[in-house]
């Protein structure tokens, strides 16, 4: 009796495999909170009195599902980031696709930069863009310096392109020093 | 219907047992029976509510229109062509099961009859003959139905955009002096015996027009413009829809179309082309610095303001329109208020992001938007 029925649980339990890829997708369209970082609550030094805290749970939330990240993408061009930073290839405003982080490269740095503005142009977004907004955003300008996995990485653009879309080219390894700026060393990963 | 389930209830459970059903009340298992006021009747009757369908404001069997009365003529043509066809198919499907059968030995051998066997083979080829002249007569019927829709398209008096958008239409009036050209959303006015050509566009992914009293589908795609031509015949309103699957809220992305005179038609593109009125109240003047200054000014333009983004429904005569969330809701205080406060309820992942406007600047909001007219 078993013996008949194993092929078919074999196959029944590999389809359950299949949902363990649910959470790339996985849609969260009101914007939960999912800890307390706010865009603005962020750590701009290196130093620490005692360990580092834990990286924000926006990091995997955001920076590990499609959805947010292709939200993200549409509202770069609805807000008309690309006005200044062109397709992330840089105009007016500084480059988003390479390594180089004038306020930090991480996650809730580029929040935290959304939201309150920066010196020489960049506009404060803060009320404007609801946070949920903000996160996708940041998630979108981290897949374009390709730091985000490549299965979660928008697959093409919209418009046109001189390059592959960002889920082509290779995922970059994050560069000690140098490039990652100080802001971003101490905040974990 | 209702003697479906009810048959087994006990007596004085909650909700009272509605009384014995006329001629249905029998215990053992459900039989459909056809007696007069039996369960046979009421499921026969079943199919009744689907005549409704022949007529209101999205029906093709209830054309508005020149294409639309073509279209449905054609309809009906190909209705009744099948029609005919089926119910003599089942005629001789009947006689075949009725006529007198002969088992000769061995089993499995046709008896072979000559005099009945010919009438047979001369029946058969009429039938197929007759399919064959069906089937060019329809697509003769279908060609020059065609060819009518194409002659009427050479000329025209307006010219109204369409772009589909997840999950609306933006509605544009182009006009020679940019000053003069109206956008709105979800809305398209027509003048009652004006050519019209429809400009079919989309930004995101194919969409399809379908306005049933007015005209057959049209595809909506990406980098292409399409062109549908249209003559509106009777005044009155209907409602469009998309037609090509577009994504999760495909099926709450409607539009409602105005056939009205000319005059009416003059009358609302002034009244469109005004800018917004200036907010009256403490309250609505509040309203407006709220809309101002959170995120609603971000995707939604109000001409007269320094709202000017484009990515939303323009809302300068918002409080003008008969829907809100194309088509979703009717246009009410209530209505729009639920909208703002979590649109995500309501149309599960539209763009509209929950915003989070606290309550007392809700209402300002909701008045303001409602003086919009």
């Amino acid at each position: 009796m078993f013996s008949r029925c194993r092929p078919a649980a074999s196959v029944l339990a590999l389809c359950v495999l299949l949902l363990a890829a649910c959470e790339r997708e996985e849609r969260a369209y009101r914007g939960e909170p999912v800890g307390e970082v706010k865009p603005g609550a962020i750590v701009q030094g290196t130093l620490y009195a005692g360990e580092p805290s834990p990286p924000p749970p926006q990091r995997r939330e955001y920076e590990g599902n499609a959805y947010h990240i292709s939200e993200g993408k549409r509202l770069f061009e609805w807000f008309n980031c690309s006005g200044c930073h062109a397709h992330g290839g840089g105009d007016i405003g500084p480059p988003l696709m390479d390594d180089t982080w004038i306020y930090g490269g991480e996650l809730e740095n580029i929040a935290a930069t959304i939201v309150e503005g920066r010196p020489n142009g960049m506009p404060s977004f803060r009320s404007k863009i609801p946070d949920q907004q903000v996160w996708q955003l940041a998630a979108y300008v981290r897949s374009m310096q390709r730091a985000v996995r490549k299965d979660v990485a928008p697959g093409r653009d919209d418009h046109m392109s001189a390059s592959p879309g960002e889920q082509s080219q290779p995922v970059q390894e994050a560069k000690p020093g140098g490039g990652t700026p100080p802001s971003s060393q101490g905040t974990g990963q | 219907m209702r003697g479906f389930g009810d048959s087994r209830r006990p007596q004085g459970a909650w909700p009272p047992h509605p009384g014995p059903l006329p001629g249905g009340e029998r215990e053992g298992p459900l039989t459909l029976t056809l007696s007069p006021g039996g369960r046979g009747t009421w499921v026969a009757a079943l199919p009744l509510p689907l005549l409704t369908a022949c007529s209101g404001p999205q029906s093709m069997l209830d054309p508005a229109g020149t294409q639309a009365g073509h279209i449905g003529t054609m309809w009906w043509i190909l209705f009744a062509t099948c029609a005919a066809v089926y119910g003599i198919v089942m005629l001789w499907l009947l006689w075949a099961l009725a006529r007198r059968h002969r088992w000769v030995e061995p089993r499995g051998v046709l008896p072979v009859e000559e005099g009945r066997d010919r009438g047979l083979t001369f029946w058969l080829s009429v039938w197929v003959g007759g399919t064959v002249v069906i089937l060019c007569g329809l697509v003769t019927a279908s060609y020059a139905v065609d060819k009518s829709l194409t002659h009427l398209a050479n000329r025209e008096e307006l010219a109204v955009e369409v772009e589909g958008m997840q999950w609306w239409w933006r509605i544009r009036y182009p006009d020679d002096d940019p000053s003069r050209s109206i956008a709105t959303a979800n809305e398209i006015h027509l003048p009652a015996g004006a050519p019209v050509r429809l400009k079919l566009k989309a930004q995101d992914v194919i969409h399809s027009l379908w306005i049933p009293n007015l005209h057959g589908k049209m595809d909506l795609i990406p980098g292409r413009e399409n062109e549908l031509f249209l003559v509106a015949e009777r005044e009155g309103t209907y409602r469009g829809q998309c037609a090509e699957f577009c994504g999760l809220q495909h099926a709450h992305m409607a539009l409602t179309v105005v056939v009205e005179s000319p005059e009416d038609f003059n009358a609302w593109k002034e009244a469109q082309l005004a800018p917004a009125p200036e907010p009256a109240s403490d309250e609505q003047k509040r309203g407006k610095a709220v809309f101002l200054s959170s995120a609603c000014s971000m995707c939604h333009g109000i001409r007269g303001t320094t709202a000017s983004a484009s990515v939303a429904p323009d809302l300068t005569h918002l409080a003008s329109r008969p829907t809100i969330a194309a088509g979703t809701l009717p246009y009410n205080r209530g209505n729009l208020a639920a909208w703002i406060a979590d649109p995500q309820r309501i149309k599960p992942g539209n763009h509209m992001p929950l915003v989070g406007v606290p309550p007392p600047d809700l209402q300002a909001l909701v008045a303001y938007l409602d003086s919009l007219k």
